[in-house]
C-alpha cells in the first residue's frame, strides 16, 4: 500500500536529517497534489456529473459522504486498529505515530460524514437525524476515536501513551460488529449500497467516473494527511528528544518531555 | 507462569477480590455513594418525565439500565483509584501472581460491587415505577448477571488506565460509555419485552449479543490488561 512506501521513505529521511528535521521546510507535494484532485473532484461533481433524477440536486453530497465514509470508518478506523495490534507486538514507535496520524483523519473525515449525512437527510428523509443502524454505528465510532484523542492527550510518557492507545484501539475494532448487531435490530432506513454489492454497481456509467474520481482523491487526500500528521509528530518527538538531552547536559532540570 | 507456592489464577484472583471487597466494607464510602446516587436518579428520573404521557412501565427498563451503567461508573473509578494512595499497585504487582489474576480479581469484586448496587435498585425501581415484577425475576437476574460482566470486564480495563492519566476520573466515562452501548440496548430492550409479558424466547436475539459480548471483553480486557502496567 501506498503507507508502507511513504513510511520506508520517511525512515530513511528522518535516518539521514535527524537533526535537522526542525528547520525543514519541503514543501509538501503530496498534499499539494492531493488537495488539487479534491478540488478537481467539486467541480466535476458540481459542473459535470448529471443530475439524479429522483432526488435532484441533494444527491450530489453522496460524492462526498460515500467516500469519506468509506475511508473514514474501514480504513482509518483498521488502519488504528491494525497499527495498534503491531505496536503491541513489536513496539515501534512509528507504529504508534501511524495509529495516532491516522485517528486524527479518520475523526475528520468521520466528522465530514456525519455533517453531510444530515444535510442530505433533511430533503430527503425530511428529518435532519434519524437512529438508523448506520447512524448509530457512524456516530459511536466518532465517540470511541474521540475518547481515543482524548486519552492521548492526558498521557505524558510517550511509552505508556503509545501502549494505552493501542489497547483502546484493537478493544475499539472490536466493538464494531457489537453496536452494529444491537443497532441492526432497530429497523434501518438508511440506503442500501450502490457501489459495494455483489452484483453490478447500479449507477449510469458518468456517475460511477465522478465515484471513482471522488473515492481515488478523498484516499489521496487521506494519505497525505496521515503522511503529514505523521512526519510532524517525528518533529515533536525530535524536538522533545533535543529538550530531554540538553537538560540532561545542563543537569539543572528534571529531565521531563516538555510539550 | 506462577512461581511454585504462589496460588492459581483463580485462587489469587478470589484472594484479591477478598482484599478490595474487604476495604470497601470497612469504609462503605463508594457503596453508599452508589447506593445513594442510584436512588437518587430513580427518583429524578421519574419527576423529569410527564408521568400522564409516558406509562411507567415503558420508562423503567431505560431508566433502570441508564442507572446501572453510571453507579457502575462509580465504583469502577474506586477499583484502581484505592491502589494509587502510596503507590499499593506496586506491591499488588510485586506479588507472585499472573497480571491476569490481578485483573480477574480487581474485576470480580467490581462484580460484586455491581450486583449489590443492583439488589437494592432493581426493587427500589419495581417500588417507584409501580412494576409487577414477581412474574419475571428470574429472567431479569439473567440479564443483571449478564449485563453487570459486561460492564465489569470494560469498566476494569478502562478504570486500570484512566488512573493513570491526567484525567483520572472524567476520562473513565469518555472511554467507557461507548462501550456500554451493546450492554445498554440489549439489556433495555429484552427487559422491556419480559415487562410487557412477552415469552423469554422474544427477548433471546438480545440475550445472545449480551453473551457474545461479554466472552469476547472478559476475555480480550484480561489479555489486554498486562500491556497497561509493564515497567
Amino acid at each position: 500500500m501506498t503507507m508502507t512506501a511513504s513510511t520506508r521513505a520517511e525512515r530513511a529521511s528522518t535516518e539521514h536529517a535527524r537533526p535537522s528535521t526542525r528547520s525543514d521546510g519541503r514543501t509538501d507535494w503530496l498534499l499539494i497534489a492531493a488537495v488539487l484532485a479534491f478540488i478537481a473532484t467539486l467541480v466535476r461533481a458540481v459542473a459535470f456529473t448529471p443530475i439524479e433524477a429522483t432526488q435532484g440536486a441533494a444527491q450530489k453530497i453522496f460524492y462526498i459522504h460515500a467516500p469519506s465514509a468509506f475511508i473514514g470508518l474501514y480504513v482509518a478506523f483498521g488502519l488504528v486498529a491494525v497499527s495498534g495490534l503491531l505496536y503491541l507486538w513489536l513496539r515501534d514507535e512509528r507504529l504508534d505515530r501511524i495509529a495516532a496520524s491516522s485517528a486524527e483523519v479518520g475523526v475528520v473525515y468521520t466528522t465530514v460524514v456525519l455533517v453531510t449525512g444530515p444535510i442530505w437527510g433533511k430533503p430527503i428523509w425530511g428529518t435532519w437525524w434519524t437512529w438508523d443502524a448506520r447512524l448509530t454505528l457512524t456516530l459511536f465510532l466518532w465517540f470511541v476515536y474521540l475518547g481515543y484523542l482524548i486519552l492521548r492527550g492526558a498521557i505524558e510518557d510517550p511509552g505508556v501513551r503509545a501502549r494505552y492507545s493501542a489497547v483502546l484501539g484493537v478493544l475499539g475494532a472490536l466493538l464494531v460488529p457489537f453496536i452494529h448487531l444491537s443497532v441492526y435490530l432497530f429497523r434501518t432506513l438508511h440506503p442500501m449500497p450502490i457501489i459495494l454489492k455483489p452484483s453490478e454497481p447500479s449507477l449510469p456509467p458518468q456517475m460511477l467516473a465522478t465515484f471513482f474520481m471522488a473515492f481515488a482523491s478523498f484516499m489521496l487526500l487521506y494519505v497525505a494527511l496521515v503522511r503529514a500528521r505523521y512526519r510532524l509528530a517525528g518533529i515533536v518527538e525530535s524536538l522533545d528528544d533535543d529538550v530531554v538531552s540538553e537538560t540532561a547536559s545542563v543537569g539543572a532540570l528534571r529531565a521531563e518531555p516538555v510539550r | 507462569m506462577s512461581a511454585t507456592g504462589a496460588p492459581g489464577v483463580l485462587a489469587a484472583a478470589a484472594m484479591i477480590a477478598r482484599k478490595d471487597l474487604a476495604i470497601e466494607f470497612r469504609t462503605r464510602s463508594a457503596f453508599l455513594a452508589a447506593l445513594v446516587f442510584s436512588l437518587l436518579a430513580i427518583v429524578i428520573f421519574y419527576f423529569a418525565w410527564d408521568a400522564t404521557a409516558v406509562s411507567a412501565a415503558d420508562l423503567a427498563p431505560g431508566v433502570l439500565w441508564v442507572i446501572f451503567t453510571f453507579s457502575g461508573l462509580l465504583g469502577l473509578h474506586r477499583s484502581f483509584g484505592v491502589e494509587a494512595a502510596d503507590r499499593a499497585i506496586d506491591g499488588l504487582l510485586a506479588s507472585p501472581v499472573d497480571r491476569e489474576a490481578v485483573f480477574l480479581g480487581k474485576a470480580l469484586a467490581n462484580l460484586v460491587f455491581v450486583l449489590g448496587v443492583q439488589a437494592i435498585a432493581i426493587p427500589a425501581v419495581a417500588l417507584f415505577y409501580n412494576l409487577p415484577l414477581t412474574h419475571v425475576v428470574g429472567p431479569l437476574l439473567l440479564i443483571a448477571l449478564l449485563a453487570a460482566i459486561g460492564l465489569v470486564a470494560v469498566g476494569t480495563l478502562f478504570s486500570a488506565m484512566a488512573a493513570n492519566t491526567r484525567l483520572a476520573e472524567l476520562l473513565l466515562p469518555v472511554l467507557s460509555l461507548p462501550f456500554f452501548v451493546p450492554i445498554v440496548l440489549p439489556a433495555a430492550q429484552s427487559t422491556a419485552r419480559l415487562l410487557a409479558g412477552r415469552p423469554v424466547a422474544e427477548a433471546m436475539s438480545w440475550l445472545r449479543i449480551l453473551i457474545a459480548f461479554d466472552i469476547v471483553f472478559v476475555v480480550a480486557c484480561a489479555l489486554a490488561y498486562p500491556f497497561t502496567l509493564e515497567d
